[in-house]
């Protein structure tokens, strides 16, 4: 029974820091604390996950959104001019189409959660010896080949398209080989020439000397 | 002991096993302490003797109390903070800097038995572990409100996230060989004596996983995060003391930790490498000591690279050459050599 209480514990303490932190993400003025904020929400989810004792989606959440995603998104939050006024600029204007979209998705989640057949699944308890990443794997590449391939070439797909879009106009970066710097001889790069030895200069009278110094 | 257990009554079980695991994370954290510190004073007396100079030989003998002098002056000095930087991040980035370097030893085992959370996931744990140690980086060049500091923390990011993708990938060819992500079980695969540790049939992985562990901690040849002679220090120009201090705390620690895997998954862990010395902790400490000594020897030798240069081998070298070997291992593993592995 105390183990049931403790568990539970480290849920609600989880579940609010999650909440908070989710609050945060939409309410902060400042862009970088609210990315901030989002790889704690990540965070605690994952801790949540753990607690339902799906280790290996917990940890690739944290892998994959934390260590990865929320890294470039932070990357390229972190170097915007952070200007607040322009960010509260527009407020009143975007409320409206705001408004009817959070309304909208709210009856929907609604909807689909008052539904009859949405019930909270019983948390399985497992044999000491179970592996996770085994047991997806197998469902993965035998059940689910042909849906895992189709999101992989569509991710292909999307890599193609964010270099093609990032390659439109002429280049004019200087970019060097390093095939053509590796083959590089001496021949082409060092003239060697042949002259006779400089001779000490004839020294000079003095008076013209101070007079050019 | 009898007294507590009666005093708690029904919560006793958990507050033991609480109290009993606190201990063995002192019994991980203390040695690694000291294996920081020491390793500090290893690099000056390596470097130097490779540069024809003494090192430290001024406090104790030979300079062995070095480090401690070296920990109490930081200890002493006073923590600047900037003024226009934000605080709260700022005193923040050397938490998050060193925090995930300790966590992601709770999976790390030292023996068949000497392991804190011996878990099913453990080598993506440590990865996801590692893959959050950048936070420290950026939260710190961010906050300092400098350009160095935001510039060193830029470099820091992009490198850090493209060898993360190699390293990552030389992990898949151990898991494979390996058929598990439990590290303990990854070491065992290795059983039998030099010849069957994974570095052989994995050569090239091994190769790019050292070289992008070197780039992973931010060490040189790689260490343009810090890069003194283009951004004076990077990301932590703004700290002092020992917040300063956390930041190189967090560096060595990270160093033990990648060779520390670096021994489990390729040279055979605590395994003998020959049939008739027997298995034991210390030939995991000769392992790490020979790969540590390794990012000693490359400091002492490399010049930095340029930073193009560093992108274009992560992307464009170590990724390719990550990918043909996991094809590789692929068909090996279903020809009569697979008995290499197992």
């Amino acid at each position: 029974m105390a183990d049931m209480v403790f568990t539970d514990f480290v849920f609600y303490v989880l579940a609010t820091i999650l909440l908070v932190s989710a609050l945060n993400v939409v309410t902060t003025r400042n862009p970088v604390h609210a990315a901030l904020f989002l790889v704690l929400s990540f965070f605690t989810a994952a801790g949540i996950w753990l607690l339902l004792q799906a280790e290996f989606l917990a940890i690739v959440l944290v892998l994959v959104y934390v260590g990865a995603v929320m890294v470039l998104f932070l990357f390229v939050v972190m170097m915007l001019d952070i200007n607040i006024d322009k960010i509260r600029e527009g407020f009143w204007r975007y409320l409206p189409l705001a408004g009817t979209i959070g309304t909208l998705m709210a009856v929907e989640m609604v909807m689909i959660l008052s539904n009859q057949y949405f019930v909270a699944a019983k948390s399985v308890s497992k044999p000491a010896g179970f592996s996770d990443a085994a047991a997806l794997g197998s469902v993965l590449y035998t059940d689910y080949l042909l849906p895992f391939e189709l999101a992989a070439v569509v991710l292909l797909v999307a890599i193609i398209a964010a270099i093609a879009l990032t390659l439109r106009g002429k280049r004019e970066s200087k970019s060097m080989n390093p095939a053509e710097q590796v083959v590089v001889r001496k021949e082409d790069r060092l003239r060697m020439v042949n002259m006779p030895s400089e001779h000490e200069p004839k020294p000079v009278d003095t008076a013209e000397n101070g007079e050019a110094s | 002991m009898e007294y507590l257990a009666t005093l708690f009554g029904s919560y006793w079980p958990n507050i033991e096993l609480t109290a009993w695991t606190l201990m063995k994370i002192v019994a991980i954290v203390a040695p690694l302490m000291i294996g920081v510190a020491y390793l500090t004073y290893a690099e000056r007396k390596i470097i130097g003797y490779m540069q024809v100079r003494m090192g430290p030989n001024r406090v104790g003998y030979f300079g062995l109390l070095q480090p401690m002098a070296d920990g109490i002056k930081l200890l002493m000095k006073e923590i600047v903070l900037p003024t226009a930087s934000n605080k709260g991040l700022f005193l923040l980035g050397p938490v998050l800097a060193i925090a995930p370097a300790f966590a992601a030893w709770a999976v790390i085992p030292f023996d068949a038995t000497l392991v804190l959370a011996d878990i099913d996931a453990g080598l993506l744990y440590v990865l996801a572990m590692t893959s959050i140690a950048v936070y420290g980086v950026i939260i710190a060049g961010w906050a300092s409100n400098s350009k160095y500091a935001f510039l060193g923390s830029l470099r820091s990011a992009a490198q850090i996230v493209s060898y993360e993708i190699a390293m990552g990938f030389c992990l898949v060819g151990v898991l494979m060989c390996a058929n598990s992500l439990n590290l303990g079980k990854i070491v065992l695969g290795q059983e039998g004596g030099l010849l069957h540790w994974y570095f052989l049939p994995l050569f090239p992985l091994f190769i790019v996983y050292f070289i992008s562990a070197v780039a992973e901690t931010n060490r040189a040849p790689f260490d343009v995060a810090e890069g003194e002679s283009e951004i004076v220090a990077g990301f932590h120009v703004e700290y002092s003391g020992m917040a300063f201090a956390i930041f190189f705390l967090a560096e060595y620690a990270n160093i033990w930790l990648v060779c520390t895997l670096g021994a489990l998954m390729f040279l055979g862990g605590w395994l003998s490498p020959v049939s008739f010395l027997p298995d034991g902790i210390w030939w995991l400490l000769i392992k790490m000591a020979f790969l540590v000594f390794f990012f000693l020897w490359f400091r002492a030798t490399f010049p930095r690279y340029r930073y193009d240069q560093i992108m274009r081998l992560g992307w464009k070298v170590f990724i390719p050459i990550t990918i043909v070997w996991i094809v590789v291992v692929g068909g090996m593993m279903q020809t009569d050599y697979a008995h290499w592995f197992h």
